[in-house]
């Protein structure tokens, strides 16, 4: 149904969604308030609350819509809670697009919704400041990890230095970084033998900085499997937090220059090893759909984007030979769907079934694994509280799931587990599903 | 209310503040349910103990505010909306599976808990429990209760009341008591049997004992396309007629077939006017007989394309497509009006027909999906509840069809129960004696304006006047808060 958005959908009243951003209402009166989605909602499960609930969500911006409520500091806090893990999304027999309708909400709120100064900053810091600018990560980055390795980091956790730093506690969701960060210089990595497909990888910003050696295990990987790989130099980071928070106008600047980056060179797909990454590019064509100069080309990139162990699973990869087993013993292994993997981008058999290729390795599901672990992007800094009591829900499963390692396939994802295990003083090991498989294919090697 | 008033002070002494919900813009997400109805509740509090509900139920006593229970709020009559600005007491915190007890076959469950995830925690010991609303993902079992819920394998086994074995209620002064068997066997009346299906209008259940059962040796499930819904239901009528019994006789019609395949894909052929879904299961030797009977009888009908599901993967396809249809019709409408009529499974074909009819006549689109075994007929009418004309032709659309079901010797609900949506049409089917022989239950429970206010007994304005204006008026209201 078709109704002019700043019209109100019933009544007389004005809609209170005001602005370039609004969620549209044929989006939302597609919810039939049937609740088939609360069992799927991670913070519903948690507080037992409606409106901390998809359907308690939807039904707020359809009063905010109908003009029967303002925009108010509650009803943003039940949007905020939200993690964007689009859980819902997937169990919902109607069809509503939940990720894009909250994403369209949260920057309406963002241009509407007066925020406190407080929230502005810590938003604005990460947002408009850091993100977007490359050089200015690397900086920070280099910053965090001679902290992280000077043992300055051990001081301030044992004075609480860092709590009187402005940002207050910041310092313990700090990620440990790499050694080296991986660096997009529009390199080309060739496989030895006969080429079968040639691709364009991201390296991400997070990713690079937290999780080098996995992208270096990634070109590793697709090259074994005859694939050459090329890091355009150009490009930056996806925009994905950036667009997941209503900050949709930075996000569609940075998607811009990656789609530039990207359609530089003709490869055969865009390959993404963070699953949030992939995710909102292969959502480029909804955040640039009114961008004349942009739209085609944003569906191209998003048309080629691919996840990698999607596209792994798709190309055919060599069976890996190298066992983990140690001591005759198999090493059980678990696996934590990222939501962006799982539901926006609704892979979840691929990477199971990396995982049990690799010999030497007893698979387990453990409970929940479709259930956010409280990371979802900056909804760790943000929204604390909520993010936590889930990364217990999350060691706590994992635990009882008996594995010694939980296996993933999002940097976010990977941090907030190793957080969340250590707070609760575990000692399963958190890693990457292609790191892993990197590892069997080493092994192989190595013995050879 | 923006201000705090006496009575949420005295909740939030008992209950976290947390979850004790008061600010006008937070309830608005309690005013609706699954139905079409909504209403703005006083306050609502969320607790995580029986020994809260107690207190809660004192506290509201004292400040002489009337309580609505609240399951999972997927109830398709507004048995969980509030009037009279009752507190809505939402039993979502209390979800533990508590006990089960494999030898003699029985769960112990808190209210909260959803029903499938009794059936997950069931499965591993072999067993099962068996109503299985389609709403099982969502619903909870004190809204099983409440609405004495049944499913698609209810036809051969059985509702809620037939699978509840005793519970644990908080009554109206606040007292915590054991109604029925098993945890503690009680002499005197099987009070049990009373509460289920009261809609919440006697008292608070905070422990239901189930009644648990073996899983089937074999199961079979077929699905049967049809080039007319007559069709369909004459294949329904002929295996009620034939004296088998299958576990479930599902149907959906062309409109429900458009809403699911989009969001499914169970692969129905493109022309088909209704599809029934038959299971069959039991013993393996009887299974396969009851399964050659029912394909002999589909395709005595003309059915035009016949399957049987290949592995465990397709008979869940199967099941989604048709315990999610409601959900799906949100593809085609902002709104479902569903009636929950019933009628003797032999008069199927010509009220389908008739149903058709009115369609047409008032030009507002109605999708079928339908327990067709025991005659549960679910006409959903589509609407946009924005719209007040289709409001209104919806509300129309669903009285005539209360009175086809009545007039073919029909009841007004099959499960859904009265609540707010049929109190209305109750005098079709009961005289005023019987209804106020009926009215006499809730004061003696000392429930009389305490429990869930302004439910199931029609008001006087809708004796005398149009049973559905009190709900059009609702509906179509500007509530700005
Ligand atoms: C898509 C869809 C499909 C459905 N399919 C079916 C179906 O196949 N069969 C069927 O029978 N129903 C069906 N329903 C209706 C609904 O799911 C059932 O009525 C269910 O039992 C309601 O459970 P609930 O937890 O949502 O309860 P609610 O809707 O929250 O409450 C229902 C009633 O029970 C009372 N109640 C709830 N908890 C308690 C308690 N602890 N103590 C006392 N009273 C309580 C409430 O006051 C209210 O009157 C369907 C609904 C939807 C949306
Ligand atoms: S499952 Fe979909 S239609 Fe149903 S309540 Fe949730 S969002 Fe709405
Ligand atoms: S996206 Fe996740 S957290 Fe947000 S409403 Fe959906 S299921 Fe809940």
């Amino acid at each position: 149904m078709a109704t002019d958005s700043r019209q109100a959908s019933s009544g007389t009243r004005p809609s209170n969604f005001r602005g370039p951003d609004v969620p549209a209402p044929e989006d939302m009166y597609k919810c039939v308030h049937c609740g088939f989605c609360l069992q799927s909602c991670p913070t519903y499960l948690e507080t037992g609350l409606e409106a901390e609930s998809p359907r308690g969500r939807i039904a707020l911006m359809k009063a905010v819509e109908e003009g029967r409520t303002e925009i108010t500091p509650a009803i943003v806090g039940h949007w905020d809670k939200c993690l964007q893990c689009r859980a819902c999304e997937v169990v919902c027999p109607s069809g509503v697009p939940y990720g894009r309708l909250m994403e369209a909400t949260r920057a309406n709120v963002e241009t509407v919704f007066k925020r406190g100064f407080k929230q502005r900053r810590a938003r604005n810091m990460g947002f408009n400041g850091v993100l977007p600018n490359t050089k200015r990560l690397n900086r920070i980055g280099g910053m965090f990890r001679f902290y992280q390795n000077s043992g300055l980091q051990t001081v301030a956790r044992k004075t609480r230095a860092v709590r009187l730093a402005p940002g207050g506690s910041l310092e313990k969701f700090l990620p440990r970084l790499s050694d080296n960060f991986f660096i997009a210089s529009g390199q080309i990595i060739r496989p030895e033998g006969e080429v079968r497909a040639r691709v364009a990888l991201l390296g991400g910003c997070v990713m690079r900085l937290t999780h080098a050696p996995t992208l270096d295990a990634v070109t590793r990987v697709l090259a074994r499997n005859g694939v050459e790989v090329y890091v355009p130099e150009t490009q930056g980071c996806c925009g994905a937090l950036n667009a997941h928070s209503g900050e949709r106008e930075s996000a569609r600047d940075m998607a811009r220059k990656n789609i530039d980056a990207f359609l530089e060179v003709e490869t055969d797909a865009i390959i993404v090893a963070a699953a949030g990454c992939g995710s909102t590019m292969k959502e480029y064509d909804d955040l640039l759909a009114n961008d004349p100069e942009y739209a085609e080309k944003a569906a191209d990139v998003a048309e080629r984007t691919r996840d990698i162990h999607e596209f792994l699973a798709e190309l055919g990869f060599e069976a890996p030979t190298g066992s983990l087993a140690t001591k005759g013993k198999d090493l059980k292994v678990t696996y934590q769907d990222s939501c962006h993997l799982g539901h926006a981008q609704q892979i979840t058999a691929p990477p199971r079934q990396l995982l049990n290729s690799i010999p030497g390795v007893e698979f387990v599901e453990m409970e929940e694994s479709l259930i956010c672990c409280g990371s979802a992007g900056t909804y760790s800094l943000i929204e604390q509280e909520m993010s936590q009591r889930l990364g217990r829900r999350k060691s706590n499963n994992i635990v009882a799931s008996g594995a010694a390692v939980v296996a993933t396939a999002n940097p976010g994802c990977v941090i907030q587990m190793e957080q969340a295990l250590e707070r609760a003083g575990e000692g399963t090991q958190v890693r990457y599903v292609i790191d892993l498989l990197d590892e069997s294919y080493q092994i192989a090697d190595d013995t050879n | 209310m923006s201000e705090k008033s006496a009575l949420v002070h005295d909740l939030e002494q008992v209950v976290e503040p947390t979850h004790v919900v008061w600010r006008p813009e937070d309830l608005l997400v309690y005013e609706y349910d699954g139905s079409i109805d909504r209403n703005n509740p006083g306050a609502v509090v969320v607790p995580s103990s029986v020994e809260q509900i107690s207190e809660i139920i004192k506290i509201a006593r004292k400040h002489n505010a009337p309580v609505v229970p609240r399951g999972a709020g997927t109830g398709l009559s507004g048995g969980a909306i509030s009037m009279e600005g009752a507190v809505v007491l939402a039993l979502t915190r209390l979800n533990k599976v508590l006990e089960i007890d494999k030898e003699n076959r029985v769960a112990i469950v808190e209210p909260g808990v959803v029903n499938l995830e009794l059936g997950q925690a069931v499965a591993p010991y072999g067993l099962q429990y068996v109503p299985d609303p389609s709403s099982q993902s969502a619903c909870t079992i004190g809204g099983n209760v409440g609405e004495n819920a049944g499913g698609p394998h209810c036809l051969a086994y059985g509702v809620t009341t037939n699978h509840v074995l005793g519970m644990e209620v908080v009554l109206a002064d606040g007292t915590v008591t054991w109604l029925g068997g098993d945890a503690r066997e009680v002499p005197g009346y099987d009070l049990r049997g009373v509460f289920i299906g009261s809609e919440g209008t006697l008292a608070v259940v905070t422990k239901v004992a189930v009644r648990l059962v073996p899983q089937p040796e074999a199961i079979r499930t077929m699905v049967a396309a049809f080039s007319s819904v007559e069709a369909a239901s004459e294949t329904v009528a002929d295996i009620v007629a034939s004296g088998v019994i299958p576990g479930a006789v599902e149907m959906i019609d062309r409109l429900c077939i458009e809403a699911v395949e989009p969001a499914f894909h169970p692969g129905y052929p493109e022309d088909a006017q209704a599809i029934l879904l038959v299971e069959v299961d039991g013993l393996r030797e009887t299974v396969a007989e009851q399964a050659e009977l029912v394909e002999e009888l589909c395709r005595k009908h003309g059915t035009t394309d016949w399957r049987t599901a290949e592995d465990e993967e397709e008979r869940e396809t199967l099941w989604a497509s048709r315990k999610k249809a409601l959900g799906a019709l949100g593809r085609l409408a902002p709104n479902y009006y569903l009636i929950d009529g019933v009628i003797p499974p032999t008069r199927l074909p010509e009220t389908m027909s008739k149903i058709n009819a009115l369609s047409d006549e008032l030009e507002i689109p109605i999708a079928n999906v339908l327990h067709a075994g025991d005659g549960n007929l679910h006409p959903c009418i589509l609407f946009d509840s924005r719209q007040p004309e289709q409001v209104e032709k919806a509300l129309i659309a669903g009285g005539r069809i209360l009175e086809m079901c009545v007039e073919v010797g029909g009841a007004l609900s099959g499960e859904h129960g009265i609540g707010l949506e049929k109190q209305g049409y109750l005098p079709l089917v009961f005289t005023d004696e019987d209804l106020e022989a009926m009215a006499r239950l809730k004061p003696a429970f000392g429930a009389a304006g305490m429990f869930n206010p302004g439910k199931i007994f029609p008001t006087d304005e809708q004796r005398e006047g149009i049973p559905h204006a009190a709900i059009m008026q609702r509906l179509t209201s500007d509530m700005v808060i």
